[in-house]
């Protein structure tokens, strides 16, 4: 069997049997069950649990990945003594991280609007919800694998990847608000609309609410909102977007692994 | 077996190998001798290619290095202290290690003679220390290895699993394969040991027979002879070992930049 | 009295007067005596009905200047325009108009075509007619105390500048609008110094600019009326005394979209309506003395933008769950009360269980200040940056304005 897939199948049989992983689920279950338990309807599970994933599944995937990468060190000095390709060792590994972490969050999150069948939330505001904390758990898993592999120091490390977090989930956004509010006497819809996309907790967002919420963001947008991200070719963009943020990180984290000493 | 020209490394101002040529005896057993940040663990990541020499180049069995790691093959390694995924069973590490390597030949002596079967369906991460080294010298032997690399293999075993350890060392040199070892237990090296490489400060100091090296020293024992080296070593640059410090004393735990 | 049972007294007392005249049907198409409408239009006198059969009918403009007729399609006679005229006229009193297709006046931007045109006459009927694709569907000009009910008014393809309304009422007071159904029209439903009016029961939806407009219409009543998927969403203007209940707003999206824009009104009760999914629920500039009451809020981007210039403005019993932004206003000071609302957002608590909350709701969070100065920031909305900001805000309330405050918030919703 292909050896992608080998270390594939034991990171994941590794982390599903992980007890933070499995808490980590139960957690997005007990939170969309009890979202819809105090008579929410889907829409509003659904934005309710969006404020959670912007904030949650960032900050696991950071310091979970992270953590985890460092505590495989020596296993994976161990396979990369055995005759297979650093490159394809790497992409196991990561898969083996990413997929059960990105997992557990559609599964925990999914099983509450499976049972009540998505509460009239809309198909494609599902999507959105769930693709959106896919990509975020991929991308952040993929920067939190760089920056393990990057410093030998892992309380550095795990410092790093708190930093991260802080810098994208609130950070950045304040300084857009600045910017919007300094610059508010220039026509700013366009730079701001590209602001969001250099951030993957915004595009996220952003994805998401022009699914979910589009009653307010119409009101002000209107046509460019519509252009931008209503319209098939607008969300197929803003999700490409979504995965040229998961590959560039990853794509550090494998210049890293296949460069850098054991 | 091993056949490495002019290997150098440098990590940071920190020059870890220099100009460093060695060969290691096709059936022999050679110990790889130094003291802290020799750069003894540095020359076997280097070989096992989990580290990249700045300068030189090497090859083993006679084939070179390359970056794909074909040449990994010939080589079984056994780490220091191996750790593996906690939530693994000791069967899902060996059926992976298994899969990697599926056309090289068995050689399963070690999981039964450490009773392994017992421990197939617990988790690594209940394991003691001690069967965890088990399992870890278990894979190293797994594939008759025609180069094993040994890192420390006898630290954490208990004295019986530390016997059988030998004598699996002993079989194999016997068999015609080439060991490296490192140890912080001489008298242990020496029982195996049928050349010795000495590293100090990044440079080799001495190469050869373990029967050439007590000539040399004109020590009746390895450990003396050991010792023997680092004191002229200390004299040569002027930094004289202290006398309370004897043959093991720079020998605690290792701590090597990686 | 009310305007309805007025309505049919007179329609009523009209019938038993008209009787004796020994009124006569002119049947028009297949066994009738007329081969076109307009000749039986001719020979109609006063009190006379004007049966018309399945068909299509191509003619010129029909005309009706004898009071008291009845004009009645049988099997849905098609009325055509042919695309160049308007189709019916009305120019008498006491004219009944049923079962007519009337279709296709055709775009012109000379005149104001309409398929079915009441012009200086009293006390109309119209009802029960499809009307298709036309610039203007029903047009009332100076016609008092007109009834136009159970209509099907659409207009297909036309955009806000070749198109017409659907209902036009221009200086007709007393008119009663009721059960029809609009759809594809500039406005839905135009009312212009038309006083006294009831709408009651319609439909308007889809419509290239407002479902419902109305200016300087005084005491005019909206009950039980569905708006929705409107362009831009109801304007009532320039009016007093305006009562509007129990109507739903629904689904108008856009920067200048309103569920209900209400400006200039002078006194009136907005009550038991619900406002959902609209970008703006309820949007009041410059009206004063109106009672908001028992309305239903929900799923808005904005539930209600107050403006500075609203004064005396009293929400009480409404319900906001679900809002992107509960109340938004553009100004520090406040001249609206809020008193006895349900929010959802409203996170206090209540000791002494008398089903108010102990402590007081701010409903304008200071990320919709922020929006209202800088509206490019609302790509920041949801943010969690804007959470923290919203929260610290709630503790230290420096910026958003204390008189906007709900002093009893209600622990559970109203219905």
């Amino acid at each position: 069997m292909n050896i992608v897939m080998l270390v594939f199948q034991a990171g994941l049989r590794d982390l599903t049997r992980n007890r933070w992983i499995a808490a980590y689920m139960l957690g997005f279950l007990l939170i969309a069950e009890g979202l819809f338990w105090f008579g929410g309807t889907g829409p509003q599970v659904a934005l309710s649990l969006l404020n959670v994933v912007l904030l949650v599944v960032p900050l696991v995937a950071l310091i979970f990945g992270t953590i985890h990468v460092y505590a495989s060190r020596e296993f994976v000095e161990l396979l990369l003594a055995q005759p297979v390709p650093r490159r394809q060792l790497f992409i196991g590994q990561f898969l083996g991280l990413a997929l059960p972490l990105s997992g557990a969050f559609a599964v925990g999150a999914g099983i509450p609007f499976a049972w009540h069948a998505g509460a009239g939330t809309g198909g494609g505001a599902l999507l959105a919800l769930f693709t959106a904390g896919v990509a975020l758990s991929v991308c952040f898993a993929a920067v939190a694998t760089w920056i393990a592999l990057s410093t030998d120091d892992r309380l550095k490390g795990v410092g790093l990847a708190l930093g991260v977090w802080l810098a994208t989930t609130v950070v950045y956004d304040g300084l857009v608000l600045g910017a919007s509010a300094a610059f508010s006497e220039y026509s700013l819809e366009r730079p701001l609309l590209a602001l969001m996309a250099g951030n993957p907790v915004d595009l996220a967002r952003v994805l998401v609410l022009t699914q979910l919420d589009v009653s307010a963001l119409m009101g002000y947008t209107g046509a460019l909102f519509e252009r931008t991200f209503g319209t098939g070719i607008g969300t197929t963009v803003a999700v490409a977007t979504l995965l040229a943020w998961c590959a560039a990180p990853l794509a550090l984290a494998a210049r890293r692994f296949q460069r850098r000493d054991f | 077996m091993i056949d490495a020209t002019n290997l150098r490394k440098r990590f940071g101002a920190l020059e870890v190998l220099h100009d460093v040529s060695v060969g290691i005896r096709t059936g022999a057993v050679t110990a790889l001798v130094g003291p802290n940040g020799s750069g003894k663990t540095t020359l076997i990541k280097i070989v096992l290619g989990l580290a990249r020499a700045d300068a030189g180049v090497f090859s083993v069995n006679g084939q070179p290095a390359d970056e794909a790691g074909a040449y990994r093959r010939h080589i079984g390694y056994m780490p220091q202290a191996a750790r593996f995924p906690e939530n693994l069973r000791v069967r899902d590490v060996l059926e992976l290690v298994r899969a990697l390597r599926p056309d090289a030949p068995r050689d399963e002596e070690l999981i039964s003679a450490f009773r392994l079967a017992l421990e197939m369906d617990k988790l690594v991460g209940t394991l003691s220390g001690g069967t965890r080294q088990k399992v870890n010298a278990a894979i190293a032997f797994l594939f008759r290895p025609s180069l094993l690399i040994l890192d420390e293999p006898t630290a954490g075993l208990d004295p019986i699993a530390s016997g059988i350890l030998k004598d699996k060392i002993r079989q194999l040199r016997g068999e015609g394969r080439s060991v490296l070892i490192t140890s912080h237990i001489l008298t242990e090296l020496e029982e195996l040991a049928d050349d010795v490489a000495f590293l100090c400060d990044g440079h080799l100091r001495f190469s050869g027979s373990v029967a050439a090296l007590l000539e040399r020293t004109g020590e009746r024992r390895l450990e003396a002879a050991i010792a023997a080296l680092m004191r002229s070593e200390r004299a040569r640059t002027a930094d004289p070992l202290p006398e309370s410090v004897g043959p093991l004393g720079w020998l605690p735990v290792e701590v090597e930049p990686s | 009295m009310t305007g309805r049972s007025v309505a049919i007294a007179i329609v009523a007392s009209l019938a038993a007067y008209a009787a004796p005249l020994a009124a006569a049907d002119l049947t028009v198409g297949a066994g009738g005596a007329y081969r076109t409408i307009t000749s039986a239009v001719a020979a109609a006198r006063d009190g006379d009905r004007i049966i018309i059969n399945a068909g299509t009918w191509r003619e010129a403009t029909i005309v009706i200047t004898a009071p008291n007729v009845t004009v009645e399609g049988r099997g849905w006679p098609v009325l055509d325009g042919q695309g160049a005229r308007g189709v019916l006229i009305v120019a008498a009193d006491d004219v009944t108009v049923r079962g007519l297709v009337v279709t296709n006046t055709g775009v012109s931007t000379l005149d104001d075509r309409a398929g079915i045109r009441v012009r200086d006459a009293r006390r109309c009927l119209i009802e029960h007619n499809r009307v298709r694709d036309n610039l203007f569907g029903i047009y009332l000009q100076r016609s008092a105390d007109c009834v136009v009910r159970d209509n099907d008014i659409s207009a297909h393809g036309l955009s806000q500048t070749t198109s017409g309304n659907g209902i036009h009422l221009w200086y007709s007071p007393g008119a009663r609008v009721e059960n029809n159904h609009i759809s594809g029209q500039r406005d839905g439903i135009y009312f212009e110094f038309s006083t006294g009016g009831v709408t009651t029961g319609n439909v308007s939806e889809h419509s290239q600019r407002y479902g419902l407009h109305f200016m300087f219409s005084d005491s005019c009543h909206y009950e039980r009326n569905v708006f929705r998927e409107n362009t831009s969403g109801v304007a009532v203007m320039y009016s007093h005394g305006v009562v509007i209940s129990h109507n739903r707003f629904e689904h108008s999206w856009g920067a200048a979209a309103y569920g209900l824009l209400l400006k200039e009104i002078l006194g009136g009760e907005i009550r038991g309506n619900t406002f959902t999914g609209n970008s703006t629920g309820l949007f009041i500039e410059g009206s004063s003395h109106l009672a908001i009451a028992d309305n239903d809020f929900l799923q808005n981007g904005w539930a209600a933008k107050v403006l500075a210039s609203a004064e005396d403005d009293h929400f009480t019993g409404n319900r906001f769950a679900g809002n992107a932004f509960d109340v938004s206003t553009n100004s520090r000071t406040a001249n609206s009360t809020f008193d006895g609302n349900w929010w959802d957002a409203y996170r206090g608590y209540d000791l002494n269980r008398d089903g108010v909350g102990d402590v007081p709701f701010h409903p304008v969070r200071l990320f919709a200040l922020i929006v209202e100065e800088h509206p490019a920031s609302l790509v920041l909305l949801r943010s969690p940056m804007v959470g923290i900001l919203d929260a610290a805000e709630r503790v230290f309330p420096v910026l958003t304005p204390d008189a906007l405050v709900d002093h009893h918030p209600l622990m559970r919703p109203p219905r």
